[in-house]
């Protein structure tokens, strides 16, 4: 028997993450390293994970640091397209611009921007067929407008309003999309991780064409659906993008929670036999570059993919939070790796496609446009001010048919509308 | 009219019927879960259908799940009517967000974009010396969540007819299996040898398609004197102690708890005026508490006793003194005196 060797040593102690950085310090992300374009070439699409590795601590990156797009992941995108992935992300900056406002002026409840991770729903939707299914998490409002779903209708889910397709029963935020290919968006962290696995599976299994591609966060790959989802990924070799965005935080919590002080988060793939890609998150070609190796891969039964999107929220988590309470300011300034939006446009510019004029006047064009449509949005109501759907709707959909405790709940329910409004309370 | 062709079936093979009729019927349906492929299933409720439906349409799956609901869920967004089978219902737990945040809510919140058509099968109960990690009955905790329909048979005919039923409905289904009748109705004496499906009319089973539509209680016995309401396992177990007793009570057994047939209780409870609940599950928050307060509320001017419970005790199910914990013959002979008396 082992004897004890408690006197000899001495005491364990418990780790406890604690980020670089609190409110007060002055952030330095010098320890970042950011490897050269190319410094990972793009392999064969069909490569074995096991060969790829290095992928997956690496940085897969298009855009140096003069802005000119080059190495084995360009994408070669032409002028035009390169157009609408600015402009998209500009749409969608103006867009959380401006319904973060409308949440502060008591228009709705609640709001989260997509600020500076923007190329990690724009980006990798332009990559993908339109008819592939997306398992958002809650930041990827970019799906929706890069597959020009209705600016409006995402304003009315986000009021609540008569005109909700939700029936204003979903936090803001949370859409559902069925025809734009979008599913419909949990409060509960990656739960659309087997989901996004199983439609899948499903279409694998009819011998479909369509492949599902999901998002979510660097804290919630600690829930265990992220690793049940890897699993049957593996196992079934299922035609699915995971996608983590990095963002640095998951509200107050760095990403250290998560187990990023030990590895990246695209190394979790390594274990599970599947690829694993590590991608400059602010660089909207590596991020289109490397869905579009994914998606390929995926549609010609290669299997899954994991690709980690180095990148950092901007701004809080949503609505409800102050990120001056917990990390330093100006984090987003020094972020080595840029903004996307920003980067986007100097390449534009650098290769004569764009000025800085032109820029200016679409910034003005896309806020215009977003204000027109909040005005015509607000017709339909803001939150709390009555023009919801019908009371009786809230007891819909609970089934396919209402059973008779529902209908019983619901007539009480009314009933108690007219004690507290009158009996004319309907007509109001 | 021709009745058409039966056949004596115990539960399971009355369930494998069920599933090879509905994988033949519907290209959508798929069968999942830990062993029931190549082995079908540990209580062979699979036995054969990989062999006949193909590999594509039932499988084996990891140990996970939350994985085999989540995919479930993702199958059924897809356009599929998945069946899976959680191997036991005490291993449902780590798929429990995906059933009750996932599967319950889709419809609801996303205002019917998307459905979640999937029925989930498991075997639940004691009474087989498994334990307290192979013996529970979860059902309340299924009931109480807006959005799920919770079924469980007590025959072979109600199984079949039941799971097709369920499969055939758009909205997700929990069904519990109660795997102590699976061979035969058990009485509650567990001394006495198992008397086997085929001596039972509910085992004349049709051989072909046929469905029980779900939210129908049956009742399996009139009487005058006191009303039963229960299901599975114990429906079996309170006929065999009025038979003993010569007790004149008429037992409903509920087949689907949610949602729940209040208009055969409420008619039942009112001729007789007294009401006894009876599950296997434990008794706090139990769904006998939630059939008491029912019964209460419709039918209180009726009743000349309190409505009593006969449950399970509030207990992990413990392997060696299972009959201590089950409530059987004795439990229940109690409880008719007591409810008899007032």
């Amino acid at each position: 028997m082992v004897q004890s060797t408690k006197d000899n040593l001495a005491p364990l102690h418990l780790h406890i993450p604690e980020p670089k950085f609190r409110p007060g310090d002055v952030a330095d992300f010098s320890d970042i390293i950011v490897p050269a374009v190319d410094a990972h070439p793009r392999p064969d699409e069909h490569v074995m994970p096991a060969d790829i590795h290095p992928l997956a601590y690496g940085l897969v990156r298009v855009l140096g640091d003069d802005h000119v797009a080059s190495g084995s992941w360009n994408p070669g995108l032409d002028v035009a397209t390169l157009k609408v992935m600015l402009r998209r992300m500009l749409l969608l900056r103006a867009f959380d611009d401006r319904m973060f406002r409308a949440q502060r002026q008591g228009k709705t409840s609640f709001y989260m921007k997509s600020f500076g991770e923007e190329a990690t729903s724009v980006a990798t939707t332009m990559a993908l067929h339109f008819d592939d299914m997306c398992f958002p998490s809650y930041r990827q409002q970019g799906i929706l407008i890069t597959r020009d779903y209705p600016l409006v209708d995402m304003m009315n889910q986000i009021y609540s309003n008569r005109g909700d397709r939700l029936k204003g029963r979903q936090l803001p935020i949370m859409y559902s999309a069925k025809d734009y290919g979008f599913f419909s968006i949990s409060g509960n962290l990656t739960t659309q991780y087997p989901q996004a696995v199983g439609w899948a599976m499903a279409s694998a299994s009819r011998g479909d064409t369509r492949i599902s591609a999901v998002w979510c966060g660097d804290g919630s790959t600690a829930e265990g659906d992220f690793h049940n989802a890897l699993t049957f990924a593996a196992v079934y070799n299922a035609p699915v993008v995971f996608q983590v965005v990095n963002n640095q935080w998951a509200i107050s919590s760095f990403s250290g929670f998560a187990g990023s002080e030990r590895t990246t988060f695209a190394a979790r793939a390594i274990g599970y036999g599947i690829a694993g890609l590590r991608v400059d998150g602010n660089d909207p070609l590596a991020v289109y570059a490397a869905m579009q190796w994914a998606a390929n891969r995926a549609r010609t039964n290669g299997g899954p993919t994991l690709i980690e999107y180095f990148t950092y929220r901007g701004e809080g988590h949503s609505t409800s939070d102050d990120p001056g309470a917990y990390r330093a300011a100006e984090e987003y300034k020094l972020w080595p790796l840029g903004d996307p939006v920003t980067r986007l446009k100097d390449h534009l510019i650098t290769i004569g496609a764009w000025s800085d004029a032109q820029h200016e006047a679409l910034l003005v064009e896309l806020s215009e446009y977003v204000k027109a449509i909040q005005k015509e949005a607000e017709q339909n109501g803001i939150l709390g001010h009555g023009l919801h759907h019908p009371f009786e709707t809230m007891f819909e959909d609970v089934f396919e048919e209402m059973p008779w405790h529902l209908k019983e709940q619901c007539a009480q329910m009314l009933e108690e509308q007219e004690d507290k409004f009158g009996p004319d309370w309907e007509a109001r | 009219m021709l009745k058409p062709a039966t056949k004596t079936m115990n539960m399971i093979e009355a369930i494998n019927s069920a599933l090879d009729i509905m994988l033949a019927k519907d290209p959508d349906v798929v069968i999942m879960g830990e062993d029931v492929g190549y082995f079908g299933g540990v209580f062979r409720a699979t036995a054969g259908l990989q062999a006949k439906h193909g590999k594509t349409r039932v499988f084996d799956t990891p140990i996970s799940e939350c994985g085999i609901i989540g995919v479930g869920v993702g199958m059924a967004a897809y356009g599929l009517r998945p069946v899976p089978e959680i191997q036991f219902a005490d291993y449902i737990y780590p798929g429990l967000d995906q059933l009750v945040s996932e599967a319950a809510r889709l419809r609801y919140r996303s205002a019917n974009d998307f459905i979640c058509p999937m029925t989930v099968r498991s075997p639940f109960g004691g009474g087989i010396f498994g334990g307290q990690t192979h013996s529970q009955s979860p059902e309340s905790m299924f009931t109480h969540v807006c959005g799920i329909k919770t079924v469980i048979p007590a025959t072979p005919y109600d199984a079949k007819g039941l799971l097709i039923a369920a499969i055939e409905d758009n909205d997700p289904v929990v069904f519990f299996e109660p795997k102590r009748i699976y061979n035969g109705p058990f009485t509650g004496y567990y001394d006495r040898p198992v008397e086997p499906w085929s001596k039972h009319e509910g085992s004349d089973v049709p051989q072909g398609y046929y469905r029980i539509d779900l939210g129908k209680a049956a009742v399996v016995r009139e009487g005058a004197a006191v009303t039963v309401l229960t299901y599975g396992t114990m429906v079996h177990v309170v006929k065999a102690v009025v038979a003993e007793h010569g007790i004149d009570a008429e037992i409903i057994d509920l087949r689907t708890l949610l949602p729940l047939d209040i208009e055969t209780i409420e008619a039942s409870v009112k001729k007789t005026g007294r009401c006894m609940v009876v599950h296997e599950a434990t008794r706090t928050s139990g769904f006998g508490a939630e059939l008491a307060a029912q019964v209460q509320e419709r039918c209180f001017y009726h009743l000349e006793a309190p409505v009593e419970r006969v449950t399970g005790f509030d207990t992990p199910y413990p392997h060696s003194l299972e009959w201590a914990y089950f409530p059987g013959p004795v439990r229940l002979a109690r409880a008719f005196d007591k409810i008899m008396k007032d």
